[in-house]
């Protein structure tokens, strides 16, 4: 969910901002020359990943998979999504300016959070273990962001507090899609190609 | 945005690349983008807003965009916020204005949601203009030129490069499922099938990055950027960058105006 241009407070929006600059730079510091290919080209497949529709009811939803992002590349995925918003902002018009900082830490700061609680757990588990951690990772990235989106809705103005609930409520089936989808993929690859949940891993933080 | 046809190129743009505007340094363009979004956010008079949208509208005739196709865009976009434009009204406490099955409905929620409406729309047009129109590779220059830190650069150009490749990547992978008797739906088939997709794409982008970067080492690749450093500001964008000072500071004066006057 994108937040607009002129709903948010100067605070919301400088902090953002602030959060989102810190976390880009932890983040190219943590992504060494060597690694810059295989962010990218990562980044790219999350970026068509995102214009992927599936059904839900009725209706359909476009994927975030922050999850599976954060578990890939780990903290070079505040980059690689920040990279993702500023495309759509300019290129689509999606999103808006004033709120890149703001809606890039909506979608990379639980997309870290989960890469940190739940890739040691894919890396060591058979795998169907890793797809239970996939799916916990997919669904609590997607209920993280939205905690987030809602908080700086929220700390905008008590207005706004009935709208940020909608938020909550409307990403419940959004967390159900997203933790399916994500734990089928890491069963795939864990069985396929393991390293790709190694190749961002500690072994890089150094380097 | 499935509805794209694969070979048309996720970023490109239907701008015919003529007019004042795609002649203007990308960096005035995206400074210009950004300080009007700055600008149009910490106003809130509604005839600063109006004026400002009325200038963005302007810019986008001045772009050359496809007027219907820009439009059915910032209309995807008001639709997403429409929900929550909605509620503002009954949520802000103020002056009743009307009452909706019996909730009353306040004028300053009202004011509020429209000044939110009409500074999205502004910003969304005016970055539309100046910056949709920007070739991709030309935006992540102009971003190192600004100083955007070099990896991030790299990022961008990356992304750039296999956006399009792994698009048309997703939609061979889709042909085949459909040519299998996919068709999705409300299921569980569907989900695991839709991951088992992504996970099989990012597995090759591994290992495409794999080959990618062995043919960079081979060429001897160490991090450095090679961007082209000669163009200067022309008199054309100094042109406009006075004009914009102008209209910002004018914008600007306007609003101070109206709201030493209220107060």
């Amino acid at each position: 969910m994108h937040i607009v241009d002129g709903a948010l407070s100067p605070p919301v929006l400088i902090g953002g901002a602030a959060l989102a600059v810190a976390g880009i730079g932890i983040g190219l510091r943590r992504m060494p020359m060597e690694k810059i290919p295989a962010a990218g080209v990562l980044s790219a497949t999350f970026f068509v990943a995102s214009l992927v529709h599936v059904p839900v009811g009725p209706s359909s939803v476009h994927l975030i998979l922050n999850g599976l992002a954060g578990l890939v590349l780990g903290w070079a995925a505040f980059p690689a999504l920040f990279v993702a918003l500023l495309l759509q902002a300019v290129f689509f018009g999606f999103g808006g300016l004033t709120v890149l900082g703001v809606n890039t830490v909506d979608i990379a700061l639980p997309a870290v959070t989960v890469g940190m609680l739940c890739r040691a757990g894919i890396v060591r588990s058979s795998p169907r273990g890793a797809a239970i951690w996939g799916a916990l990772g997919g669904g609590l990235a997607i209920a993280l962001t939205s905690v987030c989106v809602a908080l700086a809705l929220a700390l905008s103005g008590e207005a706004f507090i009935p709208a940020a609930k909608l938020v909550l409520v409307a990403h419940i089936p959004v967390m159900l899609i997203e933790a399916a989808i994500t734990g089928a993929a890491v069963y795939l690859a864990q069985r396929v190609k393991p390293e790709l949940f190694t190749a961002f891993g500690a072994s890089t933080e150094h380097g | 945005m499935g509805d794209l046809a694969p070979a048309a190129g996720l970023l490109d743009t239907p701008a015919r690349r003529s007019g004042w505007i795609p002649r203007l340094d990308p960096r005035v363009r995206l400074v210009t983008a950004g300080a009007f979004a700055v600008l149009v956010v910490a106003c809130s008079a509604f005839g600063p807003l109006l004026a400002a949208l009325a200038g963005a509208g302007a810019m986008m005739v001045a772009a050359h965009l496809p007027i219907g196709r820009t439009l059915r865009r910032v209309a995807t976009m008001d639709s997403f916020i429409v929900f929550m434009l909605a509620t503002l009204p009954f949520t802000t406490p103020g002056a009743p204005l009307f009452t909706l099955f019996g909730l009353p409905a306040s004028q300053e929620g009202v004011v509020h949601a429209a000044t939110i409406a009409l500074k999205a729309n502004a910003v969304m047009l005016m970055a539309m203009a100046l910056l949709s129109t920007l070739a991709p590779d030309t935006l992540a220059r102009a971003l190192a030129r600004l100083g955007a830190p070099e990896r991030l650069v790299h990022l961008i150009l990356f992304k750039i490069r296999y956006v399009d490749m792994l698009h048309q990547e997703y939609h061979r992978l889709r042909t085949a499922m459909r040519a299998r008797g996919f068709k999705p739906a409300n299921t569980r088939h569907t989900y695991v099938s839709f991951g088992y997709l992504i996970g099989m794409m990012l597995i090759r982008a591994l290992e495409r990055s794999e080959r990618i970067l062995k043919a960079m080492k081979c060429r001897g690749f160490t991090g450095r950027l090679f961007i082209e450093d000669d163009s200067r500001l022309g008199a054309h964008d100094i042109a406009f960058c006075i004009l914009a000072g102008a209209l910002a500071t004018g914008l600007v004066t306007w609003e101070v105006m109206i709201r030493v006057s209220a107060s």
